[in-house]
Order: C-alpha cells, then structure tokens, then sequence
C-alpha cells in the first residue's frame, strides 16, 4: 500500500478550513460560529502536522505548535463561551445580529 | 545730591500697599486696611515733599537754570540699538511739582475715606484700588518714555474704571465706567499713533532725545517729520494733535468730555482724587511735557488753544443749569481744565512768552487743591444727606460749620476772588491770554464769571436758601473727614503765595511776575457779580431762577441736557456706525465667515454619511470586510510582483 501523498491531506485541511469560513460567515448563532471558528483552527493543525511529517521528519516543531494551538483554542473557547453567556444575560439571545449596537 | 531708593520709593509704596490689600485684604486684613494704606502714603507724601525741598532749593539748580535729572534708567526693551523702551524717572519741576500734588492730595482722599468709606463691604479693595491708581498716576508723571507715559496713562484708565464701577450693583456706575473706560480708549488709540508717529520720525521714545531732535530745525528727523505730509498737514503736526487727542480724553475736553459728568458714579473721595485734581490733568502735564515740541508747531498749539477754550466755556455753561452738585463739580473741572489747555496753548516757549506755560502749571497746581476740596466737601454733604441733588439740600451752614467755611474758602478760590489760590493762578492765565489772542481772552474773561456765577450757585443751594431735615444724627461726620477738608481749606487760601513763577517754568529759569491791579479788576469785578447774582437768586428760595430758566427757553433746555452731545453720540454710534459698519460687519461674520465653516463641517457631515454603513457592528461582515483585504492581498502579492 502506497504511502498517501501530502497533497490529499492539504486538500482535507484547506476543505476543513472553508467550510468553517462558510460556517462563520453564514451563521447567526455565537455558538454555531464559534463551531466554526474551531474547524479552521484545526485545518490549520492538519497543516502542521501533516507539513512536519512530510518535510522535517527528523524534527518536532510542527508537532508542538500544534498542541500550542490546542490549549490556546481551548482557552479561547472559555473566553468566547463566557461573552456568549454574558451576552445572552443582558440580550435574551446569542444571535450576533442583536447585538449590532456593540460598535458604540 | 538725590538718594535714588528715596525717589523710587515713591511710586513703589503705594504699589506695595496696592498688592498687599489687593490679594489679602478682604480676607485677613479687613478694617486695617485703611490705616495701611494711609500710612504707605503718608511716607509717600514726605518723601515727595523732601525731594521737592532738594530740588528746588538744593540740588536742582545749575547755573540759574533748573536742569532735568534722569534719577533712574532701566532698559526695558531693545528694538535696535538706536530704539529701546526705557522705564526710568526723571525729576524736573513739573514732575516733582505732579509728585507733591498727587501724593498730597492722594494722602489727602486716603485720610477723608477712613471716614467717608467706613462701614463698606468691600472696603479693603477700595483701598487696594486707590493705591493702584496713585502708583499708576505717579508712574506716570516720573515717566521718562513716551511709551512708559503711554503704559501708566493706560494704568490710570484702568484704575479709574475699577474706582468709577466701585458701586457695581448699581447698572449706572457699570455703563458709567464702561463708558469713561471706553471713551478714553478711543482717544488713546489717537495717541498711540501719535506715538508711533513722533517715534518714527524722531527714532527714539526717550523724552528728552525727542524733544532735542524734533526742535532742532537742522537735524534730519525734524527735516523728516516737517517734510512728509498727509492731507496737506506735516507729519508732527499730525504726531502732535494726535497725542494731544490721548490728552483731551483723559483731561475731558470737548467733544471727549462726556464721561467725565457720569464718572461721578463712583465714591465721592475717588471723584476728588481721580476726576478732579489728578488723572484728569494728565492730559495737560503731557502737554507740558512735550511742550518744547508744542511750542515749535503752531498749528497743534492752535488746536490745543481753542479746543481748551471752547470747553472752557462750554462746561462752564451746562454746569450752570446742573442740579446734581458732583456734575456741577464734574462741568466746573472740565471748565478749568480748558483753562490750563488754553494757557498752554497761548504761551511761547522761552522767557517772558513763557508766562502761560507757567501760569497753566499754577493753576494745575491751585486746581488740584481747591478742587479736591470741594468734592471732599461735597461728599461731606452727601454723606449728611445722602442725596447729590441739590434741590434736596439747603441750610447746611447750621449743621455742618467746618464744610461749610471750607466749601467757602474753595469757592472763593475758584471764583479768582484774591488772595485765595485761585486768583493768582488765574490772573496769570488771563494775562498770557490777554497778549497773545484777544478772542481767547474775551472767552475766558466770560468764563471766569460764569465759574464765580455757577460755583455760588451751588454754595447758596447747599449751605443757605431753604432748611434741610436732616434725619441723620451723626452730624458732620468724623474728623478723618474733617482734617483733610481744613488741610486742604487751608492750601486753598494759601497756595497762591507759593513763588511758583520762580519755580516751574517751561525752559528752567524762573520768571518774573507781578499783579497789575489795573488788569485784575476786570476778572475780578467780573467775578464779584457773578457772585452777587448768585447771591441774589439762590440765597433764599424764590421764583426768580425758574422765570428766568423759563425766559431762556430753549437756550437753558439746550444746556440743561448738556447741548445733547450724549445723544449725538447715541445717534452716531448706534444709527450711524452701527447700521453702516456694525451691521454689515455683522452680516459678513454670520454669513461668510460662519458659512465658510459650516460649509466645511457640513461637507464632512456628508463625508461621513456615506461611509458610515462600512461601520454596522455586525461582526461577521467586518470579518468578510477582513477576508476580502487578504484576499486582494493575496492576488496582488501573487500576480503583481
């Protein structure tokens, strides 16, 4: 069995991260978004993985910029988590189009 | 010879004393206030006496000749080396003489107020106010510098309106002193191009220097000045009658005179210090002061000699139809004030033609004493009455003895009755008048028996014709308000032997003068009936002034509204420049300037509305916006470089 070329794995992750760009433009819901926002981040770990694996063997950059971007999205997922509550409390609703008036 | 600090010290105590009760007074020093600023000028008033005592018997003297003395010479301001602004002092007669009568009758005003103004509110800044006012009018007469001239000259129109809107819950003393600060502005702006005029072609501002380049016919800036014409009139004469404007304003000479009656708003004592015996013959000492200039331009000593003249008689006629005594008083200022002007204008510069230089100082000099009384005087009866009309008075002789025999003596003085100090100073005037320009003398030959008419006019009223009920007890007050009124009653019957032809004269050397009895009885005969006349109609109240008011008609009407000058100057300021200038100018600011910048601030309005959609807090289309940039980006790195 042939070994699979990095050009399938590219495409899964640059597939994954439109689609969550789709999902994020498209969505009115916080949590659908932040959803979203999750897959690109994990498109670009398939990138990075699948980048070490395939051009540096011999190291393990790739691999622990990875694992950053793991706990860094897990953190931010508290975060947005906790606006989203917050903004639910004070608006009724976590539609992002209800809460326009932010931008004063 | 001079200890400099002593002669310094002379403006710069009360200057302290300003300060100090400016900043502290109301708080902390309150009711002491007046005895710090009398005490402040009492040294004032001494020192000053001492230095006129060492100059004019001691040091001033060289060779026959009373030379001026620069005491102090601080450089201020260098423009160029050859232009700089110095502020100095300098000691000549008519300085020292301006620094015994400003300081004297300063101490004097101080004493009457302790009195006059006990009780006020605001009484420490009255104080801090007045000793404002002497620093800036004895600055001015020690001035070196026309510019240092011009700088105190504005210091004492200040001080002059902070004293006239003392009163300021009353809208009268608010408008009267906007109005004399405002009026005397207008003029000083006449003397601040004089200023620059005289200065530009004399290329100096020191005093002295002037007065040396511009009455030396050789040299090149008098060559400059006498040669360049505007309108067919030489630039010094212009420099010269435009100065001379700065000095009618401030010494209320017609047609700048009216602020001068509504100034008496203010407290009675300022009247006598400020708009009688002081600030007010600032214009005539500048006069003096370039009058080695004056004397070499015939045609600004003609302006000077009738503009005197004719305000001279002017005054003297609206203060005969007068009922508020501090306006008779303000009118008769005025009057003598021409008097002064006139004198100067008449006289020549050296010797023997000098007689009316000397003889306006005199009178400056008697002036400011029997002046000052009469309005201390006045505000004694005011204070008893509280009233100025005088239709509210009469009788006062009964109550109030030591006012009424200074009031007398001041009357008589006035009046040029001998031996009170009126009559001398005035018979020189007379005389000078009387050799150089008889229509003049005509003039102030009528004048001075209108003045014994109008002065008597309102002694009667006050002290005889009818009786007052008086329903104030304290009687005629104080004695710090009787001791400067017997002081200054005193000087009033003494003044006159002063040998001042010997003393202040325009070149230095002293003049020899005698009283020819031939030639005084014309004035003073003249002056006698006006008194009895006086007598005759106001002693006891009957119907005669009335009927004869009523016979005059329009003549006395005329006059009693001062021959409506305020209200030409109503129409032409609020008619004329104000529909012609004011209103256009008014229209060009709201419409063309105001609009220029609405039309900016509307078109970046606009701006703004239509680029503020990109801005609608939906964060996904800012992350499209955001997407869309990197996008571009992308292709213009790829496919651009």
């Amino acid at each position: 069995m042939s070994e699979i070329p990095l050009t399938h794995i590219l495409f899964v992750s640059t597939a994954l991260f439109f689609i969550g760009m789709y999902g994020l433009f498209t969505r009115r819901n916080m949590i659908t978004m932040l959803m979203a926002v999750e897959l690109m981040l994990n498109s670009v770990n398939i990138n990075f993985v699948a980048f070490n694996k395939y051009l540096f063997p011999e190291n393990l950059d790739g691999v622990f910029f990875t694992i950053f971007i793991i706990t860094i999205a897990a953190a931010e997922a508290a975060v947005a988590i906790a606006i989203i509550i917050n903004l639910y409390r004070s608006h009724h609703s976590i539609d992002v189009e209800d809460a326009t008036e932010m931008k004063w | 010879m001079f200890n400099n600090i002593n002669i310094a010290l002379v403006p710069l105590l009360p200057l302290a004393s300003s300060i100090l009760l400016g900043l502290f007074g109301r708080k902390y020093i309150k009711n002491a206030a007046g005895i710090i600023g009398t005490a402040a000028l009492l040294v004032s008033a001494v020192l000053s006496a001492y230095i006129a005592y060492e100059y004019f018997f001691v040091a001033g003297k060289i060779d026959n000749v009373y030379q001026p003395i620069i005491a102090m010479q601080y450089n201020w301001l260098q423009f160029t080396p050859s232009l700089s602004i110095n502020l100095g002092i300098i000691i000549d007669p008519i300085s020292v003489m301006m620094m015994v009568v400003v300081t004297f009758v300063s101490l004097m005003v101080h004493v009457f107020s302790l009195g006059y103004m006990k009780g006020e509110e605001r009484y420490a800044t009255y104080y801090a106010y007045l000793s404002l006012f002497t620093f800036s009018m004895l600055g001015l007469v020690i001035s070196t510098n026309i510019f240092q001239t011009y700088m105190f000259w504005e210091l004492v129109g200040v001080s002059s309106y902070l004293l006239i809107g003392y009163y300021f819950q009353k809208p009268s003393a608010v408008s009267a002193a906007k109005k004399a600060f405002i009026v005397t502005r207008f003029a000083d702006l006449g003397f601040l191009i004089g200023i620059l005029i005289l200065a530009f072609h004399a290329e100096t501002l020191d005093f002295q220097t002037l007065i040396q380049r511009l009455t030396d016919a050789n040299s090149t800036q008098f060559a400059s000045s006498a040669s360049s014409t505007f309108l067919g009139v030489s630039a010094l004469t212009w420099g010269l009658t435009l100065v001379f404007m700065g000095g009618a304003g401030k010494s209320a000479m017609f047609p700048l005179h009216v602020w001068l009656p509504d100034a008496m708003e203010g407290p009675t004592p300022v009247s006598a210090l400020i708009h009688a015996a002081t600030m007010v013959v600032a214009g005539v000492y500048l006069v003096a002061r370039l009058f080695p200039i004056f004397s070499f331009d015939g045609a600004a000593l003609t302006v000077v000699t009738y503009v005197g003249a004719f305000s001279a008689l002017f005054a003297a006629i609206i203060a005969c139809t007068q009922t508020d005594i501090k306006r008779v008083l303000a009118y008769s200022t005025m009057s003598q004030i021409g008097f002064m002007m006139f004198a100067l204008g008449v006289s020549g510069y050296g010797g023997e033609n000098g007689l009316g230089y000397m003889a306006a100082m005199f009178h400056l000099f008697t002036h400011a004493f029997f002046k000052s009384l009469l309005f201390l005087g006045a505000g004694a009866v005011i204070h008893l009455v509280h009233s100025n009309d005088m239709n509210d008075m009469g009788g006062l002789r009964k109550l109030m003895p030591i006012t009424h025999i200074s009031f007398l003596i001041a009357c008589f003085a006035i009046a040029g009755i001998p031996p009170f100090a009126g009559f001398f100073s005035k018979e020189e005037i007379l005389l000078s008048a009387f050799h150089a320009n008889t229509l003049v003398y005509g003039v102030a030959l009528l004048t001075s028996g209108l003045t014994a008419f109008y002065m008597f006019r309102l002694y009667f009223s006050i002290f005889w014709q009818k009786d007052t009920e008086v329903h104030d007890s304290h009687g005629e007050g104080p004695w710090a308000m009787k001791l400067p009124l017997i002081i200054l009653g005193a000087l009033a019957l003494l003044a006159g032997f002063v040998p001042f032809s010997s003393l202040v004269t325009a070149d230095g050397m002293p003049l020899e003068t005698h009283i020819d009895i031939a030639f005084s009885a014309a004035p003073v005969l003249l002056a006698a009936a006006g008194i009895l006349l006086a007598m005759r109609l106001y002693k006891k109240a009957n119907e005669t002034p009335a009927k004869i008011a009523l016979a005059l008609g329009g003549l006395y009407h005329a006059a009693y509204r001062k021959f409506y000058i305020d209200e030409v100057y109503a129409f032409v300021t609020k008619k004329i420049i104000f529909n012609l200038i004011g209103r256009p100018a008014a229209w060009f600011d709201k419409h063309i300037v105001d609009g220029l910048m609405n039309a900016m601030a509307s078109v970046t309005a606009a701006f703004a509305g239509l680029i503020k959609g990109l801005q609608s807090g939906k964060v996904q289309q800012y992350a499209l916006y955001f997407f869309g940039g990197i996008v571009t980006l992308t292709i213009l790195i790829i496919y651009w470089w």
